[in-house]
């Protein structure tokens, strides 16, 4: 096999390196085959710009039709068996059609590049943003050599100016009406990642022998519109608020940090691909494992982080 | 985790090593964690060490031991998060932050809380701000036994850390109030689940859980222990704040156990001088407490409490008058009676009895207090019948004794009016025990019941010894018991005295009036000591006699005398005939002494009737007769004519005596009523000659019917006898009586004794020698009495 793919051994190794690598944040994601890679990361209306550089194996010359850069944002849909949408595609020529006999290396820049959405790794959706270096060869059987890089955008929103909390008196219908009457509380509805949920939960009527009462986080993504949405729902978190049966007039403290979490902010309507919704989740659970839950749509978005020393 | 019915203490053994194996397990990769400083792995397995405490399956006692293991864990733990915050690792607001991430709340407050002794110890942030966080989540766990021990564990923790006055962590002005308020409101959650406890769980575990409850409560009462050793907290903040806010809790928890243990501790815990200057507040609680609170107890240990305050301080008695202690306890007795109407009696009496003990050790000069007291109670007993609950009338002996032991001095007690109404609702049996208290008490302290007044109301108080109450059974009167008692009573009368004559009559009247209606088992005890404790007043009178002659005076021996009549004719009628005669002769002694020759007559007279009327036995007879011979020996105030009647009746009586040894004897003691020594007294020698010689007739009588009818004779020993008497009077120097009527009398007793059927009896032998030997030592003593004796011959 390794003999195999050493004989179809591209002629010439491509890199792609951005200007500020050593200065920019990078974090950790995954790849396709699930490694774990660092990536820069970057957001909305920032240059991007770097070096390629091509180097032929030594002693081998590339004939090449052109090698260009080109920056896109895709959307990947698993369900629509690895179907793409380019909702941004930016291209610079880097070369006209000739030969290259030594390494060389071209600087590249895409000034101000609107990205308006962020990278995101879901279930059944991804949304990425690479850096596409193609050199064409026009071979028989033999394609372009293409080089990807994939860098992170995030984009960060100012803290929102109206965020009221939520608050709920809720009657939770357990077959028989009036067995459980609670009343939550939330400090807010929207949530930047590194929050603190902090709330209360009033039990204004209790009938039945509760066991415990969890938090939850939930992850809801759907894709697709029409007759292929599709809709995968995920529980991120799971933390256990209450322990034991509470009597009527107890009120049980909220207090969940975000930041355990892998939580990314909710999304609208992305390209019309898809969107996350983020549900904080109650519920509680009686003697008999029955649970009762109710849910609440929060938002989560990303806010600006304050540069800190570490 | 399921709650599972109970499988038996095999199965919780089970389960305790199975939670501790597994508390262990994982506090062996803690330890290795904190030894590579890994912070992280430290926070997974304490988490998970600390999940063990997460199960229901275990008891209470059970469950402690547990904790305790998890909890020595924790210690080490936090000396590695202080370690580790201090070298800068993670910072203790981090450290704050993440133990916070953990999934399951119970290992997640266990861990705040271990961090937030750090936190609080770093002075990073204010005490009361970490306290107030800590004891805010802890709300999570609302599972009782849990919850109780986590919030306990969150007390020990805090406790050394507490922002109270002087202590480093204090803060701003106002931090005691924080510290304050911490520890009030973990009591109040500890309470809410501890009382919540006993509605969990199947019914017919109830009683297990009370049980099991029980051992937990000194978890909840060591917040109140807490408190009270907060420095900043005075008496202002005690009676503005904690007080109010534990009252509030106990009186709202509704729970008895709770209710019962923490006003109990609220008691102990605190200091006296706090519970005097608050008591109305505290008094107020307990009439809202639940039915079944046994209340008297508890407010029994405050009276207590504060009684022994006193008693060590005296200083502060003052400020027990200013507080009104006695009026604010005797109202709030009342009120919780009111409240608890189905108090029983006992539990009323007790609290009664707690007052009482109270008011005698703080107010001992205060005898309308304990008269109300008394009153209260009587109000209590009022539509009851008579106790019938032997508890109830244990308590009540005890409120009835408490001011006799006081006071030492059952005067104290007469002036009580409730006293006797109280004693009214006591059974008989129960009314004589406490009239032998009474008594008991007047004895030890010899006290001197000196108007009639008092002993009216004493007589009123042991009226169960004095004479048969209603509905009294008879058969259940032990015979020893029935004596003791009324020997008691006796005794009892002589301690009744007054110097005063007049009103020293007035007793016996009163004493009189009472004992007569004692019934014919009570006289021969009673009248005995009211007849000498009159003669006692009759002889004082005959001392200064001088003075009293005045027609005015009332208290004269006559009316005494008439007394005295009254009482022994009581006393014959019952009937006790020898008691009664022999009475009846010590007055007509105590009679002549005072010259009043009717009197003694009329006693004599009394007697003889009852002589002849009343004593049948002959050994009683005998008795009888002697006695009635040795007074009237000694009468000296008779004229000739009663004179003679008396003697005649009484020598007439010696001779039907039924033996004739008996008469024999008799009728030689009567000689002696016949010769005197007494200056103007009666000597007829002749008399006594003839008593003599009739003794010796009789003698000879009797001597000849042995003969007949044992074919022995009889002892000699009556001869000898009546030769005493001979030689006696021969003495005195009656002339009738010769050497010769002696000499005669010694050669007949001697031929008595040799006749043949004589059997020889070594005392009748040794009597006679002795006789002769008297003889012989008259003779040689020389004088004149020597020579009376020299022409009698003992040979």
């Amino acid at each position: 096999m390794n003999y195999i793919v050493g004989a179809f051994k591209p002629p010439c190794d491509i890199s792609i390196a951005f200007s500020d690598a050593s200065s920019r944040k990078q974090i950790a994601v995954k790849n396709d085959n699930g490694k774990v890679v660092m990536v820069p990361v970057f957001q909305s209306l920032e240059t991007i710009s770097g070096e390629v550089s091509v180097a032929p194996v030594p002693g081998k010359r590339v004939e090449h039709l052109g090698v260009k850069i080109e920056l896109l944002g895709q959307i990947e849909l698993y369900l629509d068996r690895g179907k793409f949408y380019d909702f941004t595609s930016l291209v610079r020529e880097l070369d006209v059609p000739g030969e290259i006999y030594e390494r060389k290396t071209y600087p590249f820049e895409f000034s101000t590049v609107e990205m308006p959405y962020e990278s995101y790794n879901g279930t059944n959706v991804r949304l990425r943003y690479i850096l596409k270096v193609t050199v064409s060869r026009n071979y028989m059987g033999m394609g372009s050599i293409v080089e990807y890089r994939d860098f992170c955008v995030r984009n960060y929103s100012p803290a929102p100016t109206i965020n009221n909390s939520i608050k709920m008196c809720q009657a939770m219908e357990v077959g028989i009406e009036d067995c459980l009457h609670i009343e939550f509380e939330y400090s807010k509805s929207k949530y930047h990642l590194k929050d603190v949920i902090i709330g209360k939960i009033y039990f204004l009527l209790v009938r039945i022998k509760i066991k415990n009462m969890e938090l939850e986080i939930r992850r809801r993504e759907s894709t697709g519109a029409g007759a292929s949405a599709y809709v995968e729902t995920e529980t991120l978190a799971k933390f256990e608020l209450m322990d034991g049966a509470p009597v009527r007039g107890e009120s049980i403290p909220v207090r969940l940090f975000l930041t355990p979490y892998e939580l990314t902010p909710s999304y609208r309507n992305i390209n019309n691909k898809f969107s996350i919704k983020y549900y904080l989740n109650l519920v509680l659970v009686d003697e008999e494992d029955r649970r009762y839950f109710k849910q609440q749509e929060i938002t989560m978005y990303r806010l600006q982080e304050t540069p800190q020393a570490s | 985790m399921k709650m599972l019915p109970d499988g038996g203490a095999d199965d919780e053994e089970r389960w305790l090593a199975e939670g501790i194996a597994g508390v262990q397990q994982n506090a062996f990769y803690m330890h290795r964690a904190l030894d590579s400083n890994n912070l992280k792995d430290a926070l997974k397995y304490s988490a998970q060490m600390l999940s063990e405490l997460r199960t229901s399956r275990l008891s209470p006692h059970k469950y402690y031991d547990l904790y305790m293991r998890a909890f020595d864990e924790l210690r080490k733990l936090e000396m590695f998060f202080r370690e580790e915050t201090r070298r800068g690792g993670c910072s203790v607001v981090d450290l704050y932050e993440l133990v916070q991430h953990a999934g399951n709340v119970l290992p997640r407050l266990y861990l705040l809380c271990t961090v937030g002794s750090v936190y609080i110890k770093s002075k990073e942030a204010p005490a009361k701000d970490v306290l107030k966080d800590l004891v805010e989540m802890c709300r999570g766990i609302q599972h009782p036994l849990r919850g109780l021990f986590l919030r306990s564990y969150l007390s020990q923790i805090s406790r050394d850390k507490l922002p109270d006055i002087g202590s480093e962590y204090e803060g701003d002005a106002d931090s005691i109030n924080d510290a304050v308020e911490f520890v009030l409101q973990n009591f109040i959650e500890m309470n809410k689940l501890w009382v919540r406890m006993q509605h969990q769980g199947p019914v017919r575990e109830k009683e297990k859980r009370g049980k099991e409850r029980n051992e937990l409560r000194d978890l909840v009462g060591k917040n109140l222990h807490v408190l009270s050793q907060i420095e900043g907290v005075d008496l202002d903040m005690y009676k503005e704040t904690v007080l109010p806010r534990i009252l509030e809790q106990v009186v709202n928890c509704k729970d008895e156990l709770a209710q019962f243990y923490l006003m109990d501790c609220i008691i102990q815990v605190f200091p006296d001088e706090y519970h005097l200057q608050t008591l109305e507040t505290l008094l107020s609680a307990f009439p809202q407490l639940q039915p079944n609170v046994d209340i008297k107890t508890v407010l029994s240990q405050l009276m207590d409490r504060l009684s022994s305050y006193a008693a060590a301080s005296p200083e502060v008695l003052p400020e027990f008058l200013q507080v009104e202690a006695f009026a604010k306890f005797s109202n709030a007795i009342g009120k919780v009676i009111e409240a608890q109407v189905d108090m029983p009696v006992v539990g009323a009496v007790t609290l009664y009895v707690s007052l009482l003990t109270f008011t005698l050790r703080v107010h001992p000069d205060r005898l309308d207090y304990v008269d109300q007291v008394l009153g209260a109670c009587v109000k209590k007993l009022s539509g009851n019948a008579k106790l019938e609950d032997s508890r109830a009338t244990k308590q009540i002996v005890a409120l009835l004794s408490a001011p006799l032991e006081k006071y030492s001095n059952i005067v104290t007690a007469l002036e009580l009016s409730n006293y006797p109404r109280v004693m009214d609702y006591l059974d008989n049996s129960t009314t004589k025990v406490m009239a032998l208290v009474i008594i008991q008490s007047i004895m030890k302290n010899t006290t001197c019941i000196s108007t009639s007044d008092k002993i009216e109301a004493l007589f009123d108080l042991i009226k169960g010894l004095i004479k048969d109450m209603d509905g009294a059974q008879d058969d259940e009167l032990d015979d020893e018991d029935f004596k003791e008692e009324q020997n008691s009573v006796a005794r009892l009368i002589h301690m009744l005295h007054n110097d005063d004559h007049e009103e020293m009559l007035k007793i016996l009247c009163t004493v009189q009036k009472h004992i007569l209606q004692g019934g014919p088992q009570r006289l021969p005890f009673t009248v005995p000591s009211l007849v000498f404790s009159a003669l006692k007043l009759v002889r004082r009178l005959q001392g200064q006699d001088g003075d009293v002659t005045g027609e005015e005076v009332p208290a004269t021996p006559k009316k005494i005398f008439q007394i005295l009549h009254q009482s022994i004719e009581a006393l014959s009628c019952v009937p006790s005939p020898e008691l009664a005669l022999r009475l009846y002769l010590q007055c007509a002694e105590a009679a002549n002494d005072c010259d009043l020759e009717p009197v003694a007559y009329e006693f004599f007279t009394q007697a003889f009737i009852l002589y002849e009327e009343e004593i049948a036995d002959s050994k009683a007879q005998i008795t009888a007769i002697h006695l009635i011979i040795g007074t009237l020996q000694r009468m000296n105030i008779f004229g000739v004519e009663n004179r003679d009647t008396l003697t005649h009746k009484t020598t007439g009586y010696s001779a039907k005596l039924l033996k004739k040894p008996d008469q024999c004897r008799a009728v030689y003691a009567c000689s002696h009523l016949f010769w005197t020594d007494d200056q103007d007294g009666i000597m007829d020698g002749e008399r006594v000659l003839l008593c003599l010689k009739r003794a010796l007739r009789i003698a000879n009588a009797a001597q000849q019917m042995a003969n007949v009818t044992r074919g022995s004779s009889g002892s000699v020993a009556l001869f000898i006898e009546i030769l005493n008497k001979y030689l006696y009077f021969f003495e005195k120097g009656i002339p009738e009586i010769t050497n010769t009527v002696i000499q005669d009398l010694i050669e007949l007793i001697r031929t008595e004794k040799q006749s043949e059927n004589n059997v020889a009896d070594p005392s009748t032998e040794a009597f006679f020698a002795s006789t002769l030997r008297y003889i012989e030592f008259q003779k040689q003593k020389g004088g004149s009495i020597g020579e009376k004796y020299e022409q009698i011959k003992t040979t």
